[in-house]
């Protein structure tokens, strides 16, 4: 649906994003995942046709977004990070305007205009001022607008960005939705919402593509589930010696709760396979010492950690390169 | 772009500069007739024209301040650029509304020479073509104050650099006479016009190459002009402040002429400053 080919953005001496090269198929919805300033929104703002590359291409169904920008844009609806809103307009109005724009008429339109106001949950607010609506009915307008003209992607640049947590359920909900008609992309530095609604998340770093694959998948590359929390009234040295007896751990850590609840937190390490097995030693371990296990955890690895990684890991890159040529 | 038009003339209609800028029309244009026509009791209409075209130092730029500015700074524009029309589109769209919004006192203005012709003799024809001609000359102007206002996020400073143009064009012929006409003051005034052009160029293009290019050709043919024959240059700069200024020749219209070098040369700046405009949009994606 989108295929994007060595793109490069420069700003004078800055690159803002560096050879990226990436495949969009349909139907399905991806995440845009990055620090501020990786490149996020440039790369929307040229996908979308907003924004010059300095090198490189962007084709939307085979078509050049610059080449053949109208048929392109017909097949992209965009939300930019600040909805592109007319404030003395209302809703109506406003998605009125945008929907001839977008070359709709006479019962065409009609019937868009309600399904978008309808999808967007609107309807209340759809004959006042727009500048009189809280932030998360103008965002829900901004969408509306991407929606109207039904394109096949709709790409939405940090679409929860700043609105209350019940706001931002809404929303989730609504790209949810959004994902089974068209292809959804959107934005976000909030790792929890990727992993709640794509099916494939692109990890962006310093204007690169550290990584891109389906969140399960990425989960993978790090190491599978390894840690045990358990909360336990034993002591520490009587926590070290029923752990002694346990094969297959490799470390742990013992926090002493505070006196009055006589409780402790360990954090232990594996490297066996499964994890469930050591949990099982570890259950009848205590319980042979009459001990009780007041809780046990098993700490997953998520996409924060593999995010922190892959990050991290392209700064070292970068850093060793350039000590490189320091060299 | 008939969907930019109608959303442009909405918007209008709900701002108060549209209100001023046809009251103020209405208003310059009734003292005028107020004072030639029935006060002096002439019967030209064309003089309260010449007259009123003073206003226009004031309300073109107050009228076109927003037309493309505001978009920049309520980030609007991404909006436009993100829709299937070119920015083309967009500004021929916004420049027909500003005309509409233009076209209304006008329209009233219409009934003057009409109501006028009842109490005595009024020529009609040349009243008439004096108005046709003060449209023009308006929609150039306001040709000017739209490319103004796509350079600014700020109105502020897209109504300030407006009246400052305008006012300058509007008394460029009176200030030429004060100006040296001998060669080298041409020579100095040239130079100083080819470094205006070289930073627009630049700003627009973004390309040293191509700006620096540009002045460099027009300086060296400037400079071997005035030594080959320094005789051209002579009196040059008041002919160019007089060719340029676009009051000057509405002057022609008042006196009983319809000079059609003028519309042609209205109608030349009016789409030279749009496909500026549209430049200066464009650009905006290439930064």
């Amino acid at each position: 649906m989108i295929s994007v080919e060595h793109l490069t953005k420069c700003y004078g001496d800055f690159v803002a994003v560096d050879d990226i090269s990436f495949e969009i198929e349909e139907g399905h919805v991806y995440g845009f995942l990055g620090p501020n300033g990786a490149g996020k929104t440039t790369i929307m703002n040229i996908i979308t046709g907003c924004l010059s590359a300095t090198e490189g291409r962007v084709l939307i169904g085979g078509y050049d977004i610059f080449e053949e920008a109208y048929e392109a844009k017909k097949l992209i609806g965009y939300l930019p990070e600040q909805p592109p809103l007319y404030m003395n307009d209302t809703p109506l109005e406003y998605l009125k305007f945008v929907g001839e724009a977008k070359g709709l008429q006479g019962q065409e339109l009609k019937e868009q205009l309600e399904r978008v106001i309808q999808q967007t949950k609107i309807e209340d607010v759809k004959n006042r001022p727009i500048s009189a609506l809280s932030k998360g009915y103008k965002q829900r307008v901004g969408i509306a607008q991407a929606l109207l003209g039904n394109p096949k992607v709709i790409i939405l640049d940090e679409p929860t960005e700043g609105l209350d947590p019940i706001q931002i359920i809404e929303i989730r909900d609504l790209i949810k939705e959004l994902g089974r008609e068209h292809t959804v992309i959107f934005s976000s530095h909030i790792l929890s919402e990727v992993q709640a609604i794509c099916d494939q998340v692109l990890i962006i770093s310093k204007g690169k593509l550290v990584a891109f694959d389906e969140p399960q998948n990425l989960e993978k590359l790090l190491l599978a589930p390894n840690e045990i929390i358990i909360t336990t009234d034993a002591k520490e040295e009587e926590i070290k010696d029923i752990l002694a007896n346990i094969n297959h751990i490799v470390d742990m850590k013992i926090e002493e709760g505070e006196k009055e609840y006589e409780y402790a937190v360990a954090h232990i390490k594996t490297d066996h396979d499964d994890v469930y097995e050591i949990s099982r030693n570890i259950f009848f371990g205590f319980a042979e010492k009459g001990k009780a296990l007041l809780e046990m955890a098993l700490k997953k690895t998520d996409l924060e950690d593999i995010f922190i990684e892959l990050t991290e890991k392209n700064t070292q890159l970068k850093a060793t390169e350039s000590e490189e040529v320091d060299q | 772009m008939i969907a930019v038009l109608k959303h442009e003339v909405k918007t209008y209609f709900h701002s108060l500069t549209t209100y001023v800028f046809g009251a103020l029309l209405l208003a310059f244009v009734g003292i005028g007739s107020v004072l030639y026509n029935i006060q002096a009791a002439v019967s030209n209409f064309e003089f309260v024209l010449s007259f009123g075209s003073l206003i226009f130092v004031i309300i073109v730029p107050i009228l076109t301040m927003r037309v493309i500015a505001e978009e920049r700074k309520q980030k609007t524009d991404q909006l436009l650029y993100s829709l299937p029309i070119t920015t083309a589109q967009v500004v021929v769209g916004k420049y027909l509304a500003l005309l509409l919004v233009y076209l209304i006192p006008l329209c009233l203005i219409c009934f003057y020479p009409l109501i006028f012709s009842h109490f005595g003799d009024v020529y009609l024809l040349t009243a008439y073509g004096s108005i046709l001609a003060f449209f023009v000359m308006g929609s150039a102007l306001i040709a000017i104050g739209v490319f103004i206002s796509s350079l600014t996020e700020n109105q502020g400073f897209a109504a300030g650099i407006g009246i400052a143009i305008i006012l300058f064009n509007y008394y460029s012929v009176r200030l030429s006479e004060y100006v040296s006409s001998t060669a080298m003051g041409s020579l100095i005034a040239i130079f100083i016009l080819i470094l205006g052009l070289t930073a627009i160029v630049r700003y627009l293009t973004k390309n040293d190459y191509l700006a620096y290019g540009i002045s460099f050709i027009l300086v060296a043919g400037t400079t071997i002009t005035y030594f080959v024959d320094s005789t051209k240059l002579e009196g040059l700069l008041p002919t160019i402040m007089k060719k340029l200024s676009l009051f000057e020749r509405f002057n022609v219209f008042v006196s009983g002429i319809f000079d059609m070098t003028a519309i042609a040369y209205y109608l030349t700046v009016i789409v030279f400053f749009l496909f500026l405009s549209v430049q200066s949009l464009e650009k905006r994606r290439y930064n």
